[in-house]
């Protein structure tokens, strides 16, 4: 939580191993844009902006963690900054880079490079949590822009941003979209954090669980429906493998 | 004297510059990659085909829909899924949006800086508001057509294999080509900012690269052509792109019939001049760009000739759309495995993907060549040229001018460096 300040707030977008959509989604609330300039001050942001500063307010970092020298860049806006922001999957879970858990990273190297030295040294990408500390966190992949806003406003305010503990699910038979297992798709929306408005699933696909898992997953009722469908655990762990490596996302 | 940019504003991605010039001597020019690989391959390795353009999408915010649209087309090739006329006409609205997004972000956002002495476009939002007004609008814009075609700006979600899983109404379509067509002012406001800033001069002309212009401009076409005489089948491009490694990069460098080439807006408009919009056309002439234009720089200008060529274009394929009437077609996917490679343009270049599945339908080995690999040794090499022209000049103008020259090319690092050639046997 942030403690008042006389000057306007000030606040950084920075970037790791990552596509930068999250920080393209910040570009992106073109609506909102000139009343964000007003309330606070962009004073580093590398994609849009030469430059950097010495403190800040808070810090919105994007992107996994792959090598000695990111941890140290990250450790050193963690210094500068009172408060830090996981901006996206990658940064908050390590998202679909986490992946590369899965297989030895000398021979990915070896099937890349053909044989060759790669030129960076990599190691398995993990999310910010596992360097420093973080404070709060914008889930997705990509973030949602108004999500993004509603975080931002409550730490303006003073307030803790506050992530919904429902599932997907909840926001699917809101909008009383058809259930993703009628059309036999496995689908993580009823263990998903929700705040997208079941978006993917709006738009005639099924919920690849980018906002990871919620706090307490019903997974009784789950496998119930898993089973209900024919569908085995290796299944579900095929879907979780997108953007949620078990036992990796999101903890140190 | 030695300069080192350690890390290069406003571009896409993380890439540092070192040039180390002694006594009016070049000794060292690297444009320097240092983005780490996110090694794809392991995302892909045995996914199904209706996970692979979701999971490839994420190798770039910024060219999502691209990588997206070119995974599906080369899973159709491969698996032999034919698509309707409505399904072209609505990727080609995708891809326009997205060409027009990206554009005008590198245009407003990361260039205009450069010319009028600031360090962001932030504190023009007080001493320039008109100009960020209309940045904001027009980038709105290209964002709605993305939005409302692929459901999302940035990675999208509607599109999939053998079409779309949700398609727009006719009533948002009409509305959005309503807003396209009032647009124009803007246009031509940002057309004449445009021509009011001085380019460095500076020419060196290079084999330039892009998808052919036998269906119009380049965007979707079947053969790759350059100017140096090289006709090949896009899918065939593993025939005449030779991808090598140099030490100081994580992305690959690439060249063709000479040891560097250049992809992006100014080989496509060498390409394509004649099938350009005619307001776009007229704005070419009006910038004084030409089909034999060879300064780099001047990629910005042939950028945003594209901006108006897209916007036109994309009134075109609505109506298209809307004349033919929207309707949803059934999908069908054979079961079985294939090959398949595709080719589009990318805002920033020619892009390619490649892939085998077997006959699960799952992935057995992906290709993916990138347009900012494409260029990259062709930055280093307008570097080198540009470089002892340049020692006269103080420390700080000559630091500006080869970082407005990368910029120029609206280098993708996320892109180049995030997916790389997969043979998994």
């Amino acid at each position: 939580m942030m403690a008042p300040t006389l000057h306007k707030p000030r606040i950084g977008f920075f970037d790791f191993t990552g596509c930068e959509g999250c920080q393209l989604t910040v570009l992106n609330l073109e609506d909102e844009f000139l009343e964000l300039l007003e309330l606070v001050e962009i004073v580093e942001f590398r994609e849009v902006m030469s430059g950097g500063c010495e403190r800040l307010d808070i810090a919105f970092v994007e992107g996994s963690i792959c090598t000695p020298g990111e941890a140290e860049r990250l450790r050193a806006i963690r210094a500068k900054a009172t408060t830090l922001v996981a901006l996206g999957a990658c940064a908050d879970t390590a998202g679909v880079n986490a992946l590369g858990h899965f297989r030895d990273l000398r021979e990915l190297r070896r099937e890349i490079y053909g044989g060759e030295h790669p030129p960076a040294l990599t190691d398995i990408p993990r999310p910010l949590n596992a360097i420093v500390t973080v404070d709060h966190r914008l889930p997705g992949c990509p973030i949602d822009g108004r999500e993004f806003l509603a975080v931002l406003q409550a730490l303006l305010l003073g307030r803790p941003p506050q992530l919904p503990t429902f599932s997907v699910c909840v926001e699917c038979k809101l909008a009383e979209l058809s259930c993703a297992f009628e059309r036999d798709q496995v689908c993580l929306g009823p263990v998903t954090r929700a705040g997208c408005d079941a978006l993917c699933l709006a738009a005639g696909d099924r919920c690849r669980g980018c906002r990871g898992v919620i706090d307490n997953p019903r997974s009784g009722p789950y496998y119930r429906i898993l089973a209900e469908h024919g569908l085995t655990e290796e299944d579900i762990l095929e879907e979780f493998r997108t953007f949620n490596v078990p036992g990796r996302g999101g903890h140190r | 004297m030695k300069i080192e940019i350690p890390s290069l504003a406003r571009i896409e991605g993380h890439a540092r510059l070192v040039v180390d010039a002694t006594n009016g001597e070049l000794k060292e020019c690297r444009l320097e990659v240092f983005e780490s690989p996110r090694f794809f391959e392991g995302l892909l390795k045995g996914r199904h085909y209706r996970d692979v353009a979701p999971i490839i999408a994420r190798i770039c915010g910024v060219c999502s829909n691209s990588h997206t649209l070119v995974s599906l087309a080369a899973t159709e090739r491969a698996l032999g899924v034919e698509i309707s006329e409505q399904t072209r006409n609505l990727r080609r609205l995708l891809a326009y949006g997205e060409i027009l997004q990206s554009h005008l972000l590198q245009l407003y956002f990361m260039a205009v800086p450069d010319f009028l002495g600031v360090n962001s476009i932030f504190p023009l939002a007080k001493s320039r508001r008109e100009l960020v007004l209309r940045a904001l609008r027009l980038k709105k814009l290209a964002n709605d057509i993305c939005h409302l075609v692929g459901g999302r700006p940035v990675h999208p979600v509607t599109p999939c294999v053998g079409g779309f899983s949700a398609l727009p109404t006719a009533q948002d379509l009409l509305e959005l080509r309503r807003r396209l067509v009032t647009a124009v002012p803007d246009l031509e406001a940002t057309v004449a900012l445009f021509a009011t800033f001085e380019f460095p001069a500076f020419e060196r002309e290079t084999e330039y690269v892009s998808l052919g212009a036998d269906d119009g401009y380049p965007l979707l076409s079947q053969t790759l052509v350059s100017s140096d005489g090289v006709r090949a089948v896009a899918a065939d491009y593993k025939g005449v792109i030779e991808e090598y490694l140099v030490p100081h990069s994580s992305a690959k460098f690439a060249r063709m019939t000479r040891e560097t080439y250049a992809v992006g807006p100014l080989a496509r408009l060498k390409t394509g001049f004649d099938k350009l919009s005619p307001m776009a056309r007229k704005v070419a002439a009006a910038l004084g760009l030409a089909a034999d234009t060879v300064n780099p720089y001047l990629n910005l200008l042939a950028r945003l000739v594209e901006v108006v060529h897209c916007f036109e274009e994309a009134i075109h394929r609505i109506d298209d759309i809307l004349v033919a009437g929207l309707k949803q077609p059934a999908i069908a996917v054979p079961d079985g495995g294939g090959q398949g490679a595709a080719a589009i343009e990318a805002p920033r270049g020619t892009l390619f993907h490649a892939y085998r599945y077997d006959e699960r339908g799952c992935i057995a080995e992906a290709d993916c060549v990138i347009p900012t690999a494409q260029n990259l040794a062709n930055i280093e090499a307008d570097l080198r040229a540009l470089v002892p022209a340049l020692f006269d000049l103080s420390r700080e103008e000559l630091t500006r001018r080869l970082e407005m020259l990368v910029r120029a090319y609206d280098p993708c690092i996320s892109c180049s460096t995030h997916l790389l050639r997969v043979d998994v046997v």
